[in-house]
């Protein structure tokens, strides 16, 4: 799997979720998913999107963790945090930009996805990418998805002042390098 | 009195349906741990995925994606990922059921037999073998198709056997045989990709054939443009380039003026027509009077976008089309068919990489379920059943004087209204739930109660079987061995997986006993399993249209399925047809047929004003005998809910969540209400994978397209009106009682669960 990353195209997501039943598989969290499709807004569409884990290089989740159980491994995957050390304090869960963690209170647990470790470190594609019908979820090769798709991938987020680069792309227009996502930087300066 | 035993609220505290959420001995890796993996193919549509079934214990407890597979490179659906629940699930029927007063009694293997021989024999007797009535499916291995085809017709000897593939693909295989000469899509799926203008007709693609859309953005990707004719925003519009929202039951009108544009703007390609067509003269003369503005009063789709999608598909050779059940369920189901493979014909867009026209097969096996004899009026290899030849052959492959081979029956839903006059006295069933999967719920079970006898082969108590004097304990997709063969008419190997648990068998197995105890044996003497019913049909369906004869199960396994046709050992397969410049009819040339515009059998008037239309949900597989037992698929999808638009919603005074009750010319049901912008204002939409108080099928009705003989599913007449929202639930959900015992009466079904 050596140069395989992890792409994010939610125009292409059908809402099968299957990913959701896929990932919930899992034995390491067995019946429960790590992965959110939602429609974006049911009354006026049918777009849907999934939402996995981004995997920050600077996890905010991470950092603001007061019993330090989140950990980013050298591969660059963020897991799920540490069983012993959790409090589930959900402090985690209102940090991350992207929505991600979730507390398990009854298991006092924060739970989220960790790019199904058990597979890919055995040479395995994730479990939602696999079976994704749409694609919207690919794991492979970077020139591949360069070659096939017409939209860029793109892992720089802007969130205000705060930069987040991640290491899983998310597939965006052809003009776009980084994904703007608060309504300040659109505003006219002197405002 | 084939009535049920006790209330169907009974019934279900019984024999289900229970939603199965774990896989057999839990999570714990121990029991997870696989002793094998089995290559085999999912069994919930007609894409036909390739799967790998983690097998424990002689119990399927997981899957692993099968990458290595060419059609869906590992890729699933949520009901391929959760399919596996359905094995080792509290419901499964473990041993025969004879109905008693009282319930359901377990029965030996051999008293069902004798049972069953017995009384289709004594109602042979008395009333001819054409009293007798065989249910086929579509979603089981062709070899079982195949191998109770031959039964009816030699063990039984009566013309009537019919499938439930007659509620799927029957519209579109008809006009492709009128139209192409053979009934089968023209181009593999990967060509999708590579064409420039694909038209979806009539499909909710991302939620029946969820593969598909893989390479349909794959051709978006390269600039390829999709137009979406539909009355609802199904998935798969998020990304359509121009969306046609017609109005149910008006298709046709959209394709005859899109064909006008194509003449009037000089988009034929005429060499193309004089070398490869015939018939075109008449259809041009058929199409002088459908103006884009005439089809868009009718249709409700803008004459520009009529325009544009007519010059889309004219101005380009790599045009395809893609159309399913939305054109196809109609009383002019045909005619909806032809008038989209015409459009292809004169823009010359058939017989090459992208460009087709192609139906999108539902069932499991919809494809081979229909090939090879389980359809009334064909023999193995897709021959018709009238012509003297196919039935000489067919006679001498079997061993029986070709006149002892009964000529065409009625069709699924003919058969039930035979039985309702009191025409038909037995029916066997295998495969089929028409309680809910037939249009006019209510007619069907009147008619059911009056079957003399009933018996049927099931892995689970379906609603139907709640009628049945006798059920066999059948076999489920991963219990049994056979081929299947997919919407692209590749054929497959279903590989077994685990025994049929119990007493349980397989359901070819359980044909050829029967057979036997019919005094027929010795037409279905198959030692060598399910391989020899295979080898038979190889041999059978040689020279057919659907000629299997070189495909054998090893080359299946070593070229990862074999497309038809192929005739020799050493005929590559067909993946693409027509390629070589000829069509399949005699003269090589296509037929092009001309169709004439008609009303729906259920027209909108002002006491029915809004038009109904049905389909399903991508969690859920037809009647939902199976989905509705595996807990997270439930859970995606609990209960069905109306959809309709806003500014009808604003009519009625309903917001989301309310209650309303739909009302047809055939019955009323209480619904709760989804308020999207996703669908015309003048239709509303139900799913129909529920039964009893929930069944869309209720409000159906049976007008049938006169040649496919295909239910009208996809316009009913309704109107609606706002209700409370009943009292509680479980009353709502409960499912059709007053049948058998009172419900304050009622005895225990004699069968604790732990026994079944
Ligand atoms: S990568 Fe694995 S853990 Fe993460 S959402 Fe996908 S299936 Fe779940
Ligand atoms: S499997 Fe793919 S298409 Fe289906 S919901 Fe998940 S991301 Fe969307
Ligand atoms: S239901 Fe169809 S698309 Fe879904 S996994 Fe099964 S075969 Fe594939």
């Amino acid at each position: 799997m050596n140069g395989y990353q992890f792409f994010v195209d939610p125009s292409r997501c059908i809402g099968c979720k299957s990913c959701m039943q896929a990932c919930a598989e899992c034995d390491s969290h067995r019946g429960v998913s790590m992965i959110h499709v939602d429609f974006l807004d049911r009354a006026n569409s049918i777009a849907t999107a999934p939402t996995v884990c981004m995997h920050c290089e600077t996890p905010t989740c991470a950092m603001v963790c007061p019993a330090d159980a989140i950990k980013r491994g050298e591969d660059g995957i963020v897991r799920s945090a540490l069983e012993p050390r959790c409090i589930a304090c959900s402090n985690c869960v209102l940090a991350c930009p992207f929505g991600v963690p979730t507390v398990h209170v009854e298991l006092e647990l924060m739970m989220k996805c960790d790019m199904c470790y058990d597979r890919t470190s055995i040479g395995l594609r994730p479990m939602c990418a696999t079976v994704c019908p749409s694609q919207a979820l690919t794991f492979g090769p970077a020139d591949l998805i360069e070659r096939q798709r017409a939209a860029r991938p793109v892992r720089d987020f802007q969130f205000g002042h705060e930069h987040v680069r991640t290491k899983v792309w998310m597939m965006a227009p052809t003009d776009v390098r980084d994904i703007t996502v608060d309504v300040a930087d659109y505003m006219w300066k002197e405002q | 009195m084939a009535t049920p035993p006790l209330s169907v609220d009974r019934l279900a505290e019984v024999f289900g349906p229970h939603r199965n959420y774990e896989p057999p001995g839990g999570w714990g890796d121990a029991a997870r741990r696989p002793d094998a993996l089995v290559k085999t193919h999912c069994s919930f549509c007609g894409m036909q995925c390739g799967i790998q079934l983690k097998v424990r214990d002689n119990r399927v407890v997981g899957f692993e994606p099968w990458e290595a597979f060419p059609f869906n490179h590992g890729m699933l659906c949520p009901k391929g990922v959760k399919r596996y629940l359905q094995g080792a699930h509290p419901d499964r029927l473990l041993s025969c059921l004879q109905r008693t007063d009282a319930g359901f009694a377990k029965i030996s293997y051999e008293r069902a037999l004798a049972e069953t021989a017995r009384r289709l024999t004594a109602i042979r007797d008395q009333y001819g073998p054409d009293a007798i009535a065989v249910y086929g499916g579509a979603s089981m291995v062709t070899e079982k198709a195949y191998v109770l085809g031959k039964f009816a017709r030699v063990a039984l000897g009566t013309k009537h056997i019919d499938y439930n593939g007659r509620l799927c693909m029957v519209s579109a295989g008809t006009a492709y045989k009128l139209t192409f000469g053979v009934d089968r899509a023209t181009n593999p799926w990967p060509d999708l990709a590579t064409a420039d203008v694909v038209l979806i007709a009539g499909s909710n693609t991302a939620e029946c054939a969820p593969i598909t859309t893989y390479h349909l953005w794959q051709c978006r990707e390269r600039g390829g443009r999709l137009i979406v004719m539909d009355p609802r925003m199904t998935p798969i519009t998020r990304n359509a380039d121009l969306y046609l929202p017609v109005r149910p039951g008006t298709d046709l009108a959209v394709f005859l003026a899109m064909l006008h544009v194509i003449v009037g703007d000089g988009l034929v390609r005429d060499a193309f027509i004089r070398d490869r067509t015939t018939g075109f003269e008449a259809v041009r003369a058929s199409v002088a009077e459908w103006t884009p503005a005439r089809a868009a009063e009718i249709s409700g789709v803008r004459p520009d976008d009529i325009v544009k999608a007519a010059h889309w598909i004219g101005e380009t050779d790599r045009a395809m089309g893609l159309h399913a059940r939305g054109i196809e369920h109609h009383s002019k189901g045909v005619e909806n068919c032809l008038a989209m493979l015409n459009l292809f014909l004169a823009t010359g867009n058939v017989g090459r990489e992208g460009a087709g026209c192609m139906m999108i097969t539902g069932q499991g096996n919809g494809q081979g379920g229909r090939e090879h004899g389980q359809k009334c009026d064909q023999l193995p290899g897709m021959r018709d059943i009238r012509d003297p030849a196919a039935r000489q052959y067919i006679a001498s492959v079997w061993g029986v004087p070709e006149e002892s081979l009964p000529g065409p029956g009625k069709s699924a839903v003919e058969i039930m209204e035979a039985i309702h006059r009191g025409e038909i006295k037995a029916l066997l069933s295998m495969c089929f739930n028409p309680v809910v999967s037939l249009p006019d719920a209510a007619f069907t079970r009147e008619a059911l109660s009056k079957l003399e006898f009933f018996g049927i082969i099931d892995f689970f108590l379906c609603e139907t079987a709640h009628h049945a004097d006798i059920v066999f304990a059948g076999s489920l997709q991963e219990e049994d061995e056979g081929t299947v063969c997919s919407a692209e008419g590749r054929v497959q190997k279903i590989n077994k997986a685990v025994d049929p648990p119990g007493d349980a068998r397989s359901d070819a197995l359980i044909i050829c006993d029967l057979a036997r105890a019919l005094g027929r044996g010795q037409h279905f003497d198959y030692p060598g399993g399910t391989r020899d019913i295979y080898e038979e049909l190889r041999l059978a369906s040689r020279g057919g249209l659907a000629d299997y004869y070189g495909i054998t199960w090893d080359r299946i396994e070593r070229e990862l399925g074999v497309f038809w046709p192929c005739p020799t050992l050493d005929h590559p397969g067909t993946p693409r047809l027509f390629a070589d410049g000829r069509f399949a009819h005699a003269d090589g040339k296509a037929h092009m047929q001309v169709t004439e515009w008609r009303e729906s059998g259920d027209p909108a008037d002002a006491t029915y004003p809004i038009l109904l239309t049905t389909g399903r949900v991508v969690s859920h597989y037809l009647s939902g005998a199976q989905t509705r037992r595996i807990g997270p698929l439930v859970d995606q999808c609990p209960e069905p809910r109306l959809e309709l638009h806003p500014a009808l919603a604003a009519t009625l005074g309903v917001a989301d969540g309310d209650w309303l009750e739909v009302t047809t010319r055939r019955a009323a049901l209480v619904i709760q209400a989804m308020v999207v912008r996703t669908i015309r204002p003048d239709t509303v939409f139900i799913p129909y994978h529920w039964p009893g108080q929930r069944s869309a099928n209720r409000l159906t009705h049976r007008t049938l397209d006169p040649r496919s003989k295909i239910p009208e599913f996809k316009v009913s007449a309704c109107r609606l009106e706002k209700v409370a929202p009943p009292l509680e639930l479980s009353t709502w959900r409960r499912e059709e009682t007053g049948w058998g015992a009172p419900a304050s009466g009622d005895q225990r079904s004699d069968l604790p669960r732990s026994d079944r």
